[in-house]
């Protein structure tokens, strides 16, 4: 398998993953015609800042086949669509218990950093519901198919978002 | 993405260097370059804003994110603020580097600056005529120093009008006041360009763009214009003459000093010194054979334009030069010196030394350079330069073998010397449809482009298509490097061209100079269109700058088209995060002031844009299309 991991620490908050997801899906893959184009491209990756660490941090999920979030998950509030993939959130069975966040290999970082930082005031709430809002505006990452290397992790100055390739075991 | 050798260059020596660092292990700008990939949508697109400190703010150009920023400024206002200090960044170097070629001049008529001679007698009594100066009874030192006075007072006029700009056309001028774009004093626009950028103030991005031209023509018709009269008073009125560019002008057993940046009050006495009988036999001493001066940029340019002196190359080969391992110093001033230079330098036995008071880099030896001692200081420069002859290290020296004849030396003057005393040979061959247009192609070398490769194709496509070209700057150097600045060079040009350079014995590509000669482009082009009874914007000509990345060539680019002249950018300005701005400046401006920009990369598409342009002006004048 492969994904993309996520290293808050590095975030710098410009940006450029986003705009990069963006151009990536665009019709002409171009930035200077793609900000032209109607409708206007669509990010799959979205920056978000987390006071209580003062971080800002990439989340973007892309509903995995055998999402181990939503096994993992002790009340249901994550669960998954059969025929399209999609996870879903349902923020009211959530009890912020970071469950989830200790397999996704998108979220482990910002785990590890919140266990490091002693701060659980961050809510699994506003992360999630970012996907939330990717869901319903039926796009999610599909890691860019197509490209040797995905946009966002092409485009992060910092090394804030790689790649890593496991051989299936 | 690795880029392939071939894939950086078109020039044979400059391939030859770049294999000669990968080989050494030495990083280029290329190399930086990809480093640097991908670059900063937010940048590229310049919506990015740290004019106060509640930012940066940046504006999603996709829409889903901030639209404006914290002070609520849109994209179109950023944007426009942007470019506005891009423009003031550009004209004050111009006009900075004019200030000191004023104050030498002024040093020199006072007595003050020995080293400096009245070189053009003939240009002096003009400029003093025009300038209303009466010269009766005085000595043309007395003449010099009222005249310095005047330009002087051009930087800190408060209300104007900077007194060059009376050479446009008195339709264009009208224009301009009506416009309210008139500038009323070189450093007054740039300082205005500050303020109404400083946060709150200038905040609708048509007034703020207005700005910007109006700025444009205090360097065009200001700084710039008044930087090439007075060199050529103090250095001579360039002739045509002829001189050899590229890499393989450095001399295996001469010592070589680089002049590069681009101010002549320094690069003429370094010239001028390495003709010292004391100093070459000092060099005789160290073993060289003699004391080889060669440019790199504009201050390259002046000496070639003046003295013929060698060129080894435009801004990209900067680095090249060093890695040849020939090279005993590298005297720079201001401008388009890369910083990069400090450390290559350590690298061979270059000496790096920086002259200018305003201007230091990593590891340079200082000599700074005042104009009271200035032939005194160029001794010691070169001095250094010979004394560091014995330790060149004969296994890093390799020299590329190409090399390039050239005939450069078209001010003005020399062009209506060439047409004899007159534009009206030139203008009836326009009219004739000999010669279809005239193509302005300047500006510098560009790391997102291939070497060369936009400048030479663009130029060459033009010629083939019978439009005179005019040059200055790197693309003069790119376009001798490719051999187009040699009447020979009119083989490749169409027909009616070819005729025309025949019968004057000129090239088909004319060099006029340095990036502050692009002055001599507006005053060609004023003498065209007084001469026509029309506008500079009716004229059959366009422009280009096919390489471009300096702030200076943004400041040319407001006062080219601002002066009537459309103009295809090769590369992409930082604008197009306003749909506004962008707009305005390829559209709107044509409404506006008669001429506008166009953004092209691809070089053959660009000369087809020129053409077209030129081919409707010519309708527009009612002159028969091309034979
Ligand atoms: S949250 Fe993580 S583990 Fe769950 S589906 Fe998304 S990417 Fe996969
Ligand atoms: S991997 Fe591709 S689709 Fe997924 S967030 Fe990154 S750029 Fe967007
Ligand atoms: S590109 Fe990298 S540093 Fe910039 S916002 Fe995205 S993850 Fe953070
Ligand atoms: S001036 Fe406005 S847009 Fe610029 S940094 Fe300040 S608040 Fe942001």
């Amino acid at each position: 398998m492969k994904d993309i991991v996520i290293r808050p620490e590095r975030c710098l908050g410009c940006r450029s993953c986003e705009i990069a997801c963006a151009v990536a899906h665009s019709e002409s893959k171009n930035l200077f015609s793609a900000i032209g184009e109607k409708p206007a491209p669509k990010k799959r990756i979205n920056l978000e800042y987390v006071p209580d660490l003062e971080i800002s941090l990439p989340i973007t999920c892309r509903h995995c086949e055998d999402a181990p979030c939503v096994s993992v998950c002790p009340t249901k509030a994550l669960c998954q669509d059969e025929t399209t993939s999609t996870v879903s959130y349902t923020p009211e069975r959530c009890v912020n218990c970071w469950t989830c966040s200790t397999v996704c290999p998108r979220f482990i970082s910002l785990y590890q950093m919140i266990l490091v930082m002693g701060c659980w005031t961050s809510s699994m709430v506003s992360n999630r519901g970012i996907i939330s809002r990717q869901i319903k505006a039926g796009i999610k990452c599909d890691l860019c198919e197509g490209r040797d290397q995905p946009a966002c992790v092409e485009a992060c100055p910092t090394h804030a978002l790689t790649l890593f390739e496991r051989e299936e075991d | 993405m690795k880029q392939e050798i071939y894939e950086k260059s078109i020039d044979p020596a400059t391939r030859t260097m770049l294999q000669k660092a990968e080989e050494e292990g030495i990083d280029t700008a290329w190399e930086r370059y990809e480093k640097q990939l991908p670059q900063c949508s937010f940048g590229q697109l310049g919506v990015c804003c740290r004019n106060c400190n509640m930012g940066p703010c940046r504006i999603d150009p996709f829409g889903e994110e901030a639209d404006r920023g914290i002070c609520g400024a849109t994209a179109d206002i950023i944007v426009a603020r942007n470019l506005l200090r891009s423009i003031a960044a550009g004209a004050a170097a111009h006009s900075d580097h004019a200030r000191d070629a004023v104050l030498a001049f002024k040093k020199m008529s006072e007595g003050e600056a020995v080293s400096y001679r009245i070189k053009d007698t003939a240009k002096l009594l003009s400029l003093a005529s025009e300038y209303g100066i009466s010269c009766e009874g005085e000595s043309l030192e007395e003449v010099a120093t009222r005249l310095a006075d005047i330009l002087l007072l051009e930087f800190g006029k408060q209300e104007g009008p900077i007194l060059c700009t009376r050479r446009a056309p008195e339709i264009r001028l009208k224009l301009w006041a009506e416009l309210g774009i008139e500038p009323r004093g070189i450093d007054r626009e740039i300082v205005e360009c500050m303020h109404r950028t400083h946060m709150g103030v200038d905040n609708n991005a048509v007034h703020i763009l207005l700005q910007g031209l109006r700025t444009g023509l205090s360097d065009g018709w200001g700084g710039s214009m008044i930087a090439t009269d007075i060199q050529d008073i103090l250095f001579g009125t360039p002739q045509p003459r002829r001189s050899t560019v590229n890499l393989g002008v450095l001399s295996m057993d001469k010592v070589n000093v680089i002049v590069h940046g681009h101010e002549p009050v320094l690069s003429e006495m370094i010239v001028e010194a390495a003709e010292d009988p004391e100093l070459l036999e000092l060099a005789q001493e160290k073993g060289a054979a003699g004391i080889n001066v060669a440019g790199i940029c504009c201050t390259g340019n002046e000496t070639l334009m003046r003295h013929g002196t060698p060129i080894a190359g435009n801004f990209l080969q900067q680095e090249l030069a060093v890695i040849t391992g020939a090279v005993e110093a590298m005297v720079v001033d201001v401008q388009c010196v890369m910083p990069s230079l400090g450390e290559l330098t350590g690298c061979y036995h270059t000496k790096f030394i920086s002259t200018s008071p305003k201007a230091d880099f990593p590891n340079t030896l200082r000599m700074e350079f005042h104009e009271d001692r200035a032939y005194e200081t160029a001794k010691e420069i070169i001095r250094t330069a010979v004394e560091n002859f014995p330790n060149r290290v004969p296994e890093k020296v390799a020299i590329p073998e190409a090399k390039q004849e050239c005939i450069v030396g078209f001010s003005v003057e020399a062009i209506l010397n060439a047409l004899g005393g007159s534009p009206d040979p030139l203008i009836e061959a326009i009219k004739s449809g000999a010669v279809r247009g005239i193509g302005a192609v300047v500006g510098c070398n560009n790391i997102k482009v291939k070497h060369n490769d936009s400048h030479v194709n663009l130029v060459r496509e033009l010629i083939k298509n019978n439009v005179l070209v005019v040059t200055t700057g790197c693309n003069a150097i790119a376009c001798a490097e490719a051999g187009l600045l040699l009447p020979e060079a009119s083989e490749l040009a169409g027909e009616g061209l070819k005729a025309v350079c025949k019968a004057l014995g000129v090239p088909p590509v004319l060099h006029m100079g340095s990036c502050v000669d692009i002055s001599r482009i507006l005053v060609l082009s004023s003498a065209l269109a007084n001469r026509l009874g029309v506008d500079i914007s009716d004229l059959p000509a366009a422009g280009a700058a096919p390489e471009w990345m300096s702030e200076k060539a943004v400041s040319i680019g407001a006062y080219v088209v601002s002066s009537g002249v459309f103009t295809v950018l090769g590369t992409v300005p930082a604008v197009l995060g306003s749909q506004a701005v962008t707009s305005l400046l390829t559209e709107g401006l044509n409404d506006v002031i008669g001429a506008s920009f166009a953004v092209e990369s691809d070089p053959f598409k660009a000369a087809d844009l020129m053409l077209k342009h030129i081919d409707g002006k010519r309708k527009a004048l009612g002159l028969t299309s091309e034979r």
